[in-house]
């Protein structure tokens, strides 16, 4: 009787672990949150449409870093490398004569996803402070390159005299920020349900193993360094497509693109909503830039230190972002 | 940098100029090559340390540099104190802001993520742009060496720059005494034995929390020594920590966490090739020292002197 009932009871738990792992990829009805928000501030706030569309080419961004730093476990500070490679192919594209939005999105995503492939070989073999720092000097590399280039990139001016043709021919890049609010909030939104079916996957589910215990991984047999190259590579070509979003839309790339502190502040604003959450990128990018525009106006070098304060309060106080402290509050 | 006494093509009128002019260049390359070393390694040296002992990524480690070199500029231009004095007290204002830095904030912090290390560093950085806009402006602080080390010293037929001869004497005085410190003092061998193996070095009575915070605060006020000291090569601005952090960290990295030999070889090579590359291609610039470092980390991912 008494070994019946562990049965019943371990069958019960089991079936609620599969039940659980089988919710997981159901769509929550919570999830539809960000995309109306984000149809509702296209029509509430026509004004702000330009800073909107640099919002959300930026979520794209922080969300490739997510897959990167919070499902693969990969402390990057050259991820600006991908997303700068993917702004200056779509940028040089445009700039050449080849205006054709969609397909120089498509351009630089694969540009971006081949660096990342090449660099992804590289970086990945280490881990730890040598992977830090070969990602660190990656980055640093090409904005030297793109410096020197100038032939090429305008180097220190940046780049100008892209053209941008009308999406399909019939939408116009307008001067209120209506064309390129929605085609960012459409890229955004594949790029979104990619990484959400990836991360879901048995794959994603193995790169998380990965981030929780690569000896453990390395003895049930999984490919350990091949799962991380694939998820690496498709990061990277997403944040080209970001970079290539914020080209094509502001028109201009710059080596800002592709510097230390693009890096760096894109893992502050996916600290600041959580990572490793897919969400967090929806909640800390949009905070960080309307703060950002609100105050960097105002006066930079507050701005600066606030910045600077708030990634030491987070580390200090916070761990775990916004998200973390919500799931606190309902415990 | 800028180098002088370079080589310029003065024509075919005299037999071997050719060769004088490639002996002048490579004299010019190896001088300031060297001064720029010496920085490069006091600032770094500490760094390497620290990071080998405590395993914590500081990204912030070039503040201390800067603060270094805020302080000298600013007690010889505005308080008219002298540079030695002046020196010291760049080392003395590091080495104690450091430790209220690595008590309060880099001490909850060991043995945890490197994402939090670098994040809560990477904070400190952006801190210490504002701050230092704040404090002392945008603008570069001017660096203007005291009159017994302005001009040039001659020897034999050539010129050298007295302050960068300066730079290379007192930064070869300064690793002697610290390769001897640390290895034939108490002190110097309980640092090697916490870098070794922590525990063990735990577990033979050994402080090492104090001895965390009195190695901090050395490698930081020799950050702010290398600062102040270079000052001139390394220009002091709000961005100096931003901006020279990718350098501070080849040293590193290349030179091989925990140890202070390494960082030297490391800062030697990166410090003549950069100063050498910039002279002869500088259509290529930095880009050389960058590809170089890559190419040393594929080959040892631990650096030259890293241990396996």
């Amino acid at each position: 009787m008494a070994t019946e009932g562990l049965v019943r009871a371990r069958l019960r738990a089991e079936s609620g672990a599969v039940a659980v792992f089988a919710r997981r990829h159901r769509l929550h009805p919570l999830e539809a949150l960000p995309w109306a928000a984000a149809i509702a501030a296209f029509a509430l706030f026509p004004s702000y449409l330009p800073l909107g569309a640099q919002i959300l080419a930026t979520i794209l961004f922080a969300l490739s870093a997510d897959l990167v730093l919070g499902y693969a476990g990969i402390v990057t500070l050259g991820h600006a490398a991908f997303f700068g490679a993917g702004a200056y192919t779509a940028g040089i594209l445009a700039a050449h004569g080849w205006g054709e939005p969609i397909s120089g999105l498509i351009a630089a995503a694969l540009a971006a996803a081949l660096l990342g492939l090449i660099s992804g070989l590289v970086v990945l073999r280490t881990t730890g402070l040598s992977l830090l720092m070969q990602t660190l000097v990656i980055a640093t590399l090409l904005h030297e390159a793109a410096n020197k280039a100038s032939v090429l990139t305008g180097g220190d001016d940046g780049l100008q005299g892209m053209v941008v043709w009308p999406i399909f021919g019939l939408f116009r890049f307008d001067l209120f920020g209506r064309t390129a609010y929605v085609y960012c909030l459409v890229v955004l939104f594949l790029g979104w349900w990619a990484a959400r079916q990836i991360v879901h996957s048995p794959f994603g589910r193995s790169l998380t193993g990965i981030r929780e215990n690569v000896l453990r991984m390395h003895a049930i047999g999984a490919p350990v360094m091949r799962r991380r190259l694939v998820i690496y590579t498709f990061a990277a070509g997403l944040a080209g497509m970001a970079g290539a979003l914020v080209a094509q839309t502001t028109q201009f790339v710059g080596l800002g693109f592709l510097g230390l502190e693009r890096s760096g502040t894109i893992l502050i604003m996916l600290i600041i909503g959580g990572v490793g959450r897919l969400y967090g990128a929806f909640i800390g990018v949009p905070l960080y830039m309307i703060a950002q525009d609100r105050f960097s106006a105002i006066e930079p070098v507050y701005w600066y230190f606030g910045i600077g304060l708030l990634m030491v309060l987070v580390v200090v106080f916070a761990r775990g972002g916004i998200f973390a402290l919500i799931d606190r509050l309902r415990r | 940098m800028e180098l002088r006494g370079g080589a310029g093509y003065e024509g075919p009128q005299r037999r071997g100029s050719l060769m004088a002019d490639t002996l002048s260049a490579a004299i010019s390359i190896g001088f300031h090559g060297l001064a720029f070393a010496m920085v490069l390694y006091l600032i770094s040296v500490g760094l390497s340390v620290t990071m080998g002992m405590m395993g914590f990524v500081n990204l912030a480690h070039g503040v201390f540099a800067m603060l270094g070199g805020y302080v000298v500029t600013s007690l010889m231009s505005r308080h008219g104190v002298p540079f030695a004095a002046a020196l010291a007290g760049a080392a003395l204002v590091t080495a104690l802001g450091s430790v209220v830095v690595e008590r309060l904030l880099y001490r909850p912090l060991y043995g945890g993520d490197d994402l939090d290390q670098v994040l809560l560093t990477m904070g400190l950085v952006f801190m210490s742009v504002a701050a230092a806009t704040y404090l002392w402006g945008p603008m570069e602080q001017p660096m203007h060496p005291p009159r017994w080390l302005s001009g040039e010293i001659a020897i034999g037929p050539r010129g050298f720059p007295a302050y960068r001869s300066f730079l290379i004497l007192s930064g070869a005085a300064l690793v002697t005494v610290l390769w001897l410190g640390l290895e034939r003092t108490l002190f110097g061998l309980r640092i090697r034995a916490a870098v070794d193996n922590l525990r063990m070095a735990q577990s033979v009575g050994i402080n090492t929390s104090r001895l965390f915070t009195l190695t901090f605060a050395l490698g930081s006020g020799l950050a702010g020594l290398g600062g102040g000291l270079g000052a001139d090569l390394l220009a002091i601005n709000p961005n100096f920590a931003l901006d020279n952090l990718v350098y501070f960290l080849i040293v590193v990295a290349v030179g091989g966490l925990g140890n202070i030999r390494g960082p030297f070889v490391a800062a030697l090579l990166i410090g003549i090739a950069d100063t050498g590359f910039k002279y002869l291609l500088p259509e290529l610039g930095a880009f050389v020292i960058y590809a170089l470092t890559l190419a040393i980390l594929l080959w040892r991912p631990r650096g030259l002197f890293g241990r396996a």
